[in-house]
């Protein structure tokens, strides 16, 4: 989709000076511009329900466990930092805004701005990562604070402790794999921007990206209530 | 009501005139351009290949368990053992290696041939077509489905390279997380069925979107044939279910490789939970692979009776109901794993879900009644579907109740009961739809009287295969056992005489297509006189855009009273007699 269809008639074999978000035209089994932009959009709609699906499945195993041995994961949400897992939060909220400031650019044509937003979400993105992975799951690995026959923490309260820390790796991990994939997108994004290549009519990329960051982000939004606050 | 016009589209576009299958040069450059293809029509074909390919490979695993339970294992003196086909390290070796034979068996059928059956290959062939679009709505989404299959298959194969796994399709826990450690076998098996999953997520996910924003000008929602209805409610059913099973084999690898204990009762976790997972998929998956059946069903009976689809909107409406209620019956698997209320609660929605299979399968029949009925291969199929599905059906009804699926869950009635509907149903209709479309795909007409030899053998073969399994299950013959007690040597012996009969049928049918790619009358564009937008509007074959313009739609797609079928001969397909003024037909 991010072709120039060349036998769309308009042009010739001349050289074309138009940016690239100007010439596109669509896909050659669209009927134009619009009709490519809402398939697409439907299409990112669709895949943000299968992730929330496939979260769902784990805040369901959440649920299941938590009912099953409560003292576990009261205890176990005690061992959590507080204070990291809402710096994260604020975080990934600032970067939510900035990924939808950066669409707002895209259909004004600032690409400046665009570039601007792009750069700061990914940042955030790498941020969000780093307090993560050296101020929580570093110590707590050291700790001996993991998953199943792994778990090797000596002043365990609960006998169901490495189920907790089962699910709390399993869970944040998977959404640290997302946050991966996002910052991935976002550095694809800012090398198309950098050659122009999104504008007031055609930015459908830079929307689909940020609909899937949104969603990064709420599944956060729900993880940190459920893993850190619940005592 | 009676005319199809076309429009042009609103850019010229150069005339790509020659059909799709129409080499693009010598032949490297022409299995390149297969291999990096975003055609959908040339991803459907290759997806039938494989799963056609698949289902071979399924099929010689279920010859050799039948062929394990022909006799029960026997010994002669100084402990010799007899009779046991699938043998391994002393008896018991035997036995594992049987598991081993039978859990492949289920697993190719379900993941690697049932699930991507229909969608994937007619499915991605006629979608498009049907609806008067170019292609699917994402084409290079729709190839990385294609090579994602074909990743997944690659782990499946090397799990089986491995020696295999024994856990049974449903990889139950704790069994699958705790045994046949080495080599990670059961972790590449379930990786594999994980990584299938995006495939079939991403060919739902194409197809939905392509329905919802494709369609040609002129076709409504209930101008759409009945075969894109199925296509669409299996879509939405493969986008939503799919990531809970996804989710679920993630958390059984790390189960297996970090033991994270969430199946594990050893280390605080639960297994029923792994059940209701996997059910909460596997049961929605199970009308996946019915949907798509009951698509190709509808227009095979419409065109080979050449009549109206009765209850167009009933049989629309049903595959949306059968996607709903598929995602609340799941329980139904576990009524012996779960508490008494729960078990009611799930009995009692079961037999909601038969209301709209039945629904559909009235209609056909009344869509049959008083039609000029042409007993063509198709057809045949057609017919068979109705009476092995609805043999499938009712036994799903006895299952259903509690009472009565507590004597027996876990016997083979259980496994007679899903090859009805699973073989019986899609899988007959899949070869009826594969004769049906056939001409369209490959511009050649198949020899017709020995595809009816086949069929002929499939259906006898078939019923001798299952039906005595319904007699031995309800007398108590548990299933996924390698041995037996003598009482039920002889209705195995008829089912595995069935299963060569069956073999007998397919390799006649194989012999059929290849004779008919190489040897088959050319097809005319139009041969069973259909009203379809890919039998109307595209030659023998389709051009590589399907479309010179735009069609635009002006009739619906089964009003074969009103409207002579476009691109056949005149007089080939009478119409009926003009009624008496002020009467309707119906
Ligand atoms: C008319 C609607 C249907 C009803 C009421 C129904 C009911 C049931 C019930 C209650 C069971 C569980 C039995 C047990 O394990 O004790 C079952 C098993 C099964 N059904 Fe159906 N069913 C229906 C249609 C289908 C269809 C259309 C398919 C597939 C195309 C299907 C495939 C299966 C499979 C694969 C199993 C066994 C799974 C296993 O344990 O390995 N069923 N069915
Ligand atoms: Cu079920």
């Amino acid at each position: 989709m991010s072709t120039i269809s060349t036998d769309s008639g308009h042009g010739g074999p001349a050289q074309d000076e138009r940016p690239y978000h100007e010439q596109y035209h669509a896909a050659h089994h669209f009927r134009n511009r619009d009709h490519e932009f809402d398939a697409v959009k439907m299409g990112v709609w669709l895949f943000l329900a299968t992730e929330i699906l496939l979260f769902s499945g784990m805040f369901c195993a959440y649920a299941v466990f938590r009912m099953l041995h409560p003292e576990a994961f009261i205890n176990g949400s005690h061992y959590l930092d507080v204070e990291y897992g809402l710096i994260n939060t604020l975080v990934l909220l600032l970067s939510s805004y900035t990924v939808a400031a950066g669409v707002r650019c895209a259909q004004v044509g600032d690409l400046r701005g665009l570039k601007r937003n792009i750069l700061i979400t990914l940042v955030c993105g790498v941020a969000f990562l780093a307090i993560k992975g050296i101020f929580e799951y570093g110590p707590k690995a050291m700790q001996g604070k993991l998953p199943g026959v792994f778990f090797s923490y000596p002043n365990a309260h609960d006998p169901n402790e490495p189920l907790w820390w089962g699910v709390y790796w399993v869970a944040t991990g998977i959404h640290a794999s997302h946050v991966i994939v996002g910052i991935g997108l976002f550095i694809w994004l800012y090398l198309r921007a950098n050659k122009k290549h999104f504008g007031p009519r055609h930015y459908t990329a830079v929307e689909g990206v940020g609909l899937y960051w949104h969603i990064v982000d709420i599944v956060w939004i729900f993880l940190f209530p459920m893993l850190y606050l619940i005592h | 009501m009676s005319t199809i016009e076309s429009l042009p589209t609103g850019h010229a576009h150069d005339h790509h005139d020659a059909s799709y299958l129409t080499p693009k040069g010598g032949f490297w450059t022409t299995i390149i351009d297969w291999a990096t293809t975003v055609d959908h029509k040339k991803i459907g074909v290759m997806y039938l290949v494989a799963i056609l390919v698949m289902f071979f490979l399924g099929g010689v695993a279920a010859l050799a368990v039948r062929m394990e339970l022909f006799a029960p294992t026997a010994f002669e003196a100084g402990g010799v053992i007899k009779n046991q086909v699938l043998t391994g390290d002393g008896l018991a070796g035997g036995y594992q290696n049987y598991n081993r034979v039978m859990t492949l068996h289920g697993l190719i059928m379900v993941f690697l041939v049932i699930v991507p059956s229909v969608p994937a290959s007619l499915g991605n062939f006629l979608l498009p077509l049907m609806i008067g679009a170019k292609d699917v709505a994402f084409p290079r989404l729709n190839l990385a489905s294609w090579y994602i299959y074909l990743f997944g298959s690659m782990f499946a194969i090397l799990a089986v390279l491995l020696g295999g796994v024994d856990t049974g399709w449903t990889f139950y826990t704790p069994y699958s997380t705790t045994t046949d450690a080495e080599y990670w076998r059961v972790v590449w098996m379930v990786l594999g069925a994980f990584i299938l999953g995006f495939s079939s997520i991403f060919t739902g996910l194409n197809f939905v979107v392509t329905v919802h924003k494709l369609r040609a000008p002129g076709m409504g929602w209930f101008d759409m044939p009945l075969f894109v209805w199925g296509i669409y409610g299996a879509a939405v059913i493969q986008v939503l279910a799919t990531p809970v099973v996804g989710i679920t084999l993630l958390l059984m690898i790390f189960e297996r490789l970090f033991r994270v204990g969430v199946f594990d009762p050893a280390l605080g976790g639960d297994p029923v939970l792994f059940q209701h997972f996997f059910w909460f998929y596997s049961h929605p998956v199970v009308y996946v692979m019915i949907l798509p059946g009951m698509a190709i069903m509808s227009e095979l009976i419409a065109v080979f009776s050449r009549k109206k689809i009765f209850g167009y909107r009933a049989v629309a409406f049903s595959s949306l109901a059968i996607a709903g209620i598929s995602f609340i019956v799941w329980g139904h698997h576990l009524f012996t794993s779960q508490g008494p209320v729960g078990a009611a609660v799930f009995s009692a929605l079961t037999f909601l879900v038969a209301i709209p299979s039945a629904v559909k399968v009235f209609n056909w029949i009344a869509t049959l009644y008083k039609g000029s009925i042409d007993l063509k291969t198709p057809m045949l199929y057609a017919l068979s579907f109705l009476f092995l599905f609805s043999i499938g059906g009712l036994t799903g009804i006895y299952l259903g109740a509690l009472s009565v699926d507590l004597q027996l869950h876990d016997t083979y009635f259980i496994v007679a009961h899903f090859h009805y509907v699973m073989m019986g149903g899609t899988i007959i209709a899949f070869v009826g739809g594969i004769h049906m479309w056939w001409p369209k795909m490959f511009g050649r007409m198949y020899n017709e009287f020995w595809a009816r030899i086949g069929w002929a053998f499939v259906f006898v073969g078939f019923n001798v295969t299952f039906f005595p399994q319904f007699i031995m299950g309800s007398q108590g013959m548990p299933r996924r056992y390698a041995d037996y007690v003598d009482e039920f040597t002889i209705y195995h012996v008829i089912s595995t005489v069935g299963s060569w009969l069956l073999l007998v049928g397919f390799l006649i049918h194989l012999f059929v297509f290849l004779h008919s790619l190489v040897a088959g009358k050319k097809a005319p564009p139009n041969p069973w006189g259909a009203l379809t937008l890919e039998w109307t509007h595209t030659g023998p074959t389709p051009i590589e855009h399907n479309f010179h313009h735009e069609p635009v739609v002006t009739h619906g797609p089964y009003d074969y009273d009103d409207v002579p079928p476009p691109q056949t001969r005149p007089g080939e397909f009478p119409m009926p007699d003009p009624l008496p003024e002020g009467a309707e037909r119906h």
